[in-house]
C-alpha cells in the first residue's frame, strides 16, 4: 500500500507520505497526531485536500485525477475504537453482515474466524449483552469475513482495560502469523501494543512522519525516544526459550548472550519478542559483580543521542542486536562514554514484563 | 345515543381519507426528515419552516392556501384536473388537506428517529461493502423502523381529526368531504343534535388517544432498539 496525504482542518496540517507492506504496519502517534484521520482517509470515509492511495497496483484514491472510490468497493475491513456493532442485529447476523460483498475468492471460512476469535458461544447474543472485550473479537470478526484486502484497526484496544487487552492481544497475534496472512494497518497510542505487534513502525508527530522502518530498526533508534516518551522507548529483539527453572524464571537466548527472565510462557523452542525498556538498562564501564541484577552483557556503544533534556539515550551494539539505554547526561560525561567504548549493559531480571513478550 | 347512518358514512370516510393521507404522506415525510437531519445546504431552515407551518397557522388559513393552490382555474388544480385529478370539493381534496396538516408531525417524528442513529455504523457498514442503498435497507430503516411508524400513527391520528383546513379547502358534502370532526360541527348546528355530536366526539376521542398511545409506545421502542436491548 502506497499512501499520501495532505490534509488541514483548522490549524492542524497532516501532510504525510508512508508505506505498508506485508504483515501489521503499526502508526503510532499521540492523541491529536491525526491517526484517525489517516484510516478515515484509507477507509474512504474521508475526502482529503490532496491525496493518492494506491494498493496492488489499484489506485483507489488520486485527487489529481478525480479518483475517489466509494468505501464499499475498497474492500478495507475495519475495526474501530467503538466496535460499531450494529445494534438490532445478533453476534451472528453482524458477523454475517459483509459476507454477501465479499469477492469469491476473498471469501474466509467462517468456521475458522469463529475459532479463531472464540466467537462460538456468543452467535446468539446482542451487541449490548457483550463485554468490550468481546465486541472488539466480534467487530474484528465482522471484518474478517467480509473479505477485505487489508485490515484497518483504529484503536481498536483503546477503550478495553488492561486484562480485555490481553485478552485480544493473542488473537491478533494469531491473526499476523497465522494462515490468513492479511496485511494490516494498525494505528494507536500505546506503545506496549505496537511493539508486540507490529513488523513496520510508522511514527507520527503533529501531522507529519518523524520516522518509519522495520519496527526494530525504529524502537533501536536513540533519536525516536523523545517521540515515544522517554519512559515508554526501548528496543524489541528476538530471543529463542531455551528452558524454564523451577523458580520462575526462564533462560532466553538472545545474539549477545543468555538472559534469565520471569513470566515466561512461551514453549521451549520458541521464538519470542522481548521489549527492553531504555529507561530498565544501567551501563558499567567494569563487569559488575556482587549485583543483583542477573543479566549483564557486554555491549558496544554506538551511538549517543543527547536531547535538550538531563537525558541522554544510548544504543548499545549487543552481539547483532541493538539495544536502548537512557541514562543521564552526567553520566554519559563521568562515564567518558564515546561511540565504540566496550562497556557492560545491566539488565534487572524484572524488567521485561510479561505482557511485553509477544509470540 | 345513536349512531344514524350520516355518522357511518363520516366515520367510513375519515377512515378512508386517513389511510391514504398517510399512505402518502410516510414516505415524502421520510425523505424531508432524512434532509433535515442528515443534509447541510442552503435553505435548510426555509424548508424547515414551510414544513412546520401548518403546525402554526390558523388551520382556515391553511385551507385557503390550498383553495388558491388547487382550485380548479388555478395553476396547479389546473395541471391536476389535466391528468383527471380534482382536488377541489372532493375527498382527493381531503386527503390533501390531511397529508398537509400532519406532515409536520410525521417529519419531526421521523427526524429525531434518524438523529439518533450514529451516522458512525452506517461508516462502519460501508466499510464492510455495504452501497449506500444496502446501508440504508439494512443498518439505517430498521433502526428507525418504529420512529416511521410512531410518525404514521400521529398523521394518522392528525388526519382523523382535521377540521379547519379540510371544512375550508373542500366543504361540507356528505359522503364526499363530510369528515368525523366535520360531521360534529354539523351535528351541533342543527337543534336537539347534541346526542350524535357527543357520540361521535367520543370516538374521535378513542381514536386519538389510542393514537397517541400507539406512537409513545413506537418511539419507547425506537430508543431500545438503538441501545440494543430489544
Amino acid at each position: 500500500m502506497k499512501l499520501r496525504l495532505k490534509h488541514s482542518f483548522g490549524a492542524f496540517t497532516l501532510d504525510l507520505d508512508m508505506q505498508a507492506g506485508g504483515g501489521i504496519t503499526a502508526l503510532f502517534g499521540r492523541s491529536g497526531a491525526g491517526k484517525s484521520t489517516v484510516i478515515n482517509a484509507v477507509a474512504g470515509l474521508l475526502r482529503p485536500d490532496t491525496g493518492l492511495l494506491e494498493v496492488d497496483g489499484e489506485t483507489l484514491m488520486d485527487t489529481a485525477r478525480g479518483i475517489h472510490t466509494p468505501p464499499h468497493k475498497r474492500r478495507f475491513g475495519t475495526v474501530f475504537q467503538d466496535a460499531r456493532l450494529f445494534p438490532h442485529l445478533t453476534v451472528a447476523q453482524n458477523l454475517d453482515f459483509g459476507t454477501r460483498y465479499a469477492p469469491r475468492g476473498a471469501k474466509v471460512p467462517r468456521d475458522d474466524v469463529i475459532s479463531l476469535l472464540g466467537l462460538a458461544a456468543l452467535l446468539g447474543r446482542r451487541p449490548a449483552t457483550l463485554s468490550g472485550g468481546e465486541k472488539q473479537r466480534v467487530a474484528l470478526g465482522r471484518a474478517l469475513l467480509s473479505g477485505p484486502r487489508m485490515l484497518l484497526m483504529d484503536e481498536p484496544l483503546a477503550s478495553l482495560d488492561s486484562a480485555r487487552k490481553q485478552e485480544i492481544l493473542p488473537y491478533l497475534e494469531h491473526l499476523r502469523d497465522g494462515p490468513l496472512r492479511l496485511p494490516i494497518l494498525y494505528v494507536s497510542h500505546a506503545v506496549d501494543e505496537i511493539t508486540r505487534l507490529a513488523d513496520t513502525l510508522v511514527l507520527l508527530k503533529d501531522g507529519r512522519i518523524a520516522a518509519q522502518g522495520a519496527l526494530r530498526d525504529v524502537m533501536a533508534d536513540p533519536a525516536a525516544v523523545p517521540l515515544l516518551g522517554v519512559r515508554e522507548a526501548g528496543a524489541v529483539i528476538e530471543a529463542e526459550v531455551v528452558s524454564h527453572a523451577d523458580d520462575g524464571l526462564s533462560r532466553l537466548r538472545i545474539s549477545a548472550g543468555m538472559l534469565e527472565l520471569p513470566g515466561v510462557h512461551a514453549p521451549v523452542g520458541a521464538r519470542v519478542r522481548l521489549r527492553i525498556m531504555a529507561q530498565d538498562v544501567m551501563l558499567s564501564r567494569e563487569k559488575p559483580i556482587g549485583l543483583s541484577a542477573l543479566n549483564i552483557l557486554p555491549v558496544a556503544v554506538k551511538a549517543i543521542h543527547q536531547g535538550d533534556g538531563p537525558g541522554a539515550a544510548i544504543a548499545l551494539q549487543a552481539g547483532s542486536d541493538i539495544l536502548l539505554a537512557r541514562i543521564t547526561r552526567r553520566a554519559v560525561a563521568a562515564m567518558d562514554l564515546r561511540a565504540g567504548a566496550q562497556i557492560y549493559a545491566v539488565l534487572k531480571a524484572t524488567t521485561v514484563a510479561p505482557s511485553s513478550i509477544g509470540q | 345515543m345513536t349512531l344514524d347512518a350520516v355518522a357511518w358514512e363520516a366515520l367510513r370516510l375519515s377512515l378512508w381519507v386517513a389511510v391514504w393521507a398517510t399512505v402518502i404522506a410516510v414516505p415524502l415525510a421520510l425523505a424531508v426528515a432524512w434532509v433535515l437531519a442528515r443534509r447541510e445546504f442552503f435553505g435548510k431552515s426555509l424548508l424547515n419552516a414551510v414544513v412546520h407551518l401548518p403546525l402554526v397557522l390558523p388551520p382556515v388559513v391553511t385551507g385557503y392556501i390550498l383553495l388558491v393552490l388547487f382550485a380548479p382555474n388555478a395553476p396547479a388544480g389546473a395541471a391536476l384536473g389535466a391528468i383527471g385529478l380534482t382536488l377541489a370539493f372532493k375527498w382527493t381534496g381531503a386527503v390533501l388537506a390531511a397529508i398537509v396538516m400532519g406532515f409536520p408531525l410525521m417529519v419531526r417524528a421521523m427526524r429525531l428517529a434518524i438523529e439518533a442513529v450514529d451516522p458512525k455504523l452506517e461508516h462502519a457498514a460501508a466499510t464492510l461493502g455495504a452501497s449506500r442503498a444496502s446501508v440504508f435497507t439494512r443498518v439505517t430503516l430498521p433502526l428507525i423502523a418504529p420512529g416511521i411508524l410512531a410518525g404514521a400513527v400521529m398523521g394518522f391520528a392528525k388526519a382523523m381529526g382535521e377540521f379547519g383546513a379540510t371544512i375550508t379547502f373542500v366543504a361540507n358534502i356528505p359522503g364526499q368531504t363530510q369528515t368525523l370532526p366535520i360531521a360534529i360541527w354539523t351535528a351541533l348546528q342543527i337543534p336537539g343534535g347534541e346526542g350524535a355530536a357527543a357520540a361521535l366526539a367520543l370516538l374521535s376521542c378513542v381514536v386519538a388517544l389510542g393514537a397517541v398511545l400507539l406512537s409513545e409506545f413506537l418511539a419507547r421502542r425506537v430508543a431500545a432498539r438503538i441501545a440494543g436491548s430489544t
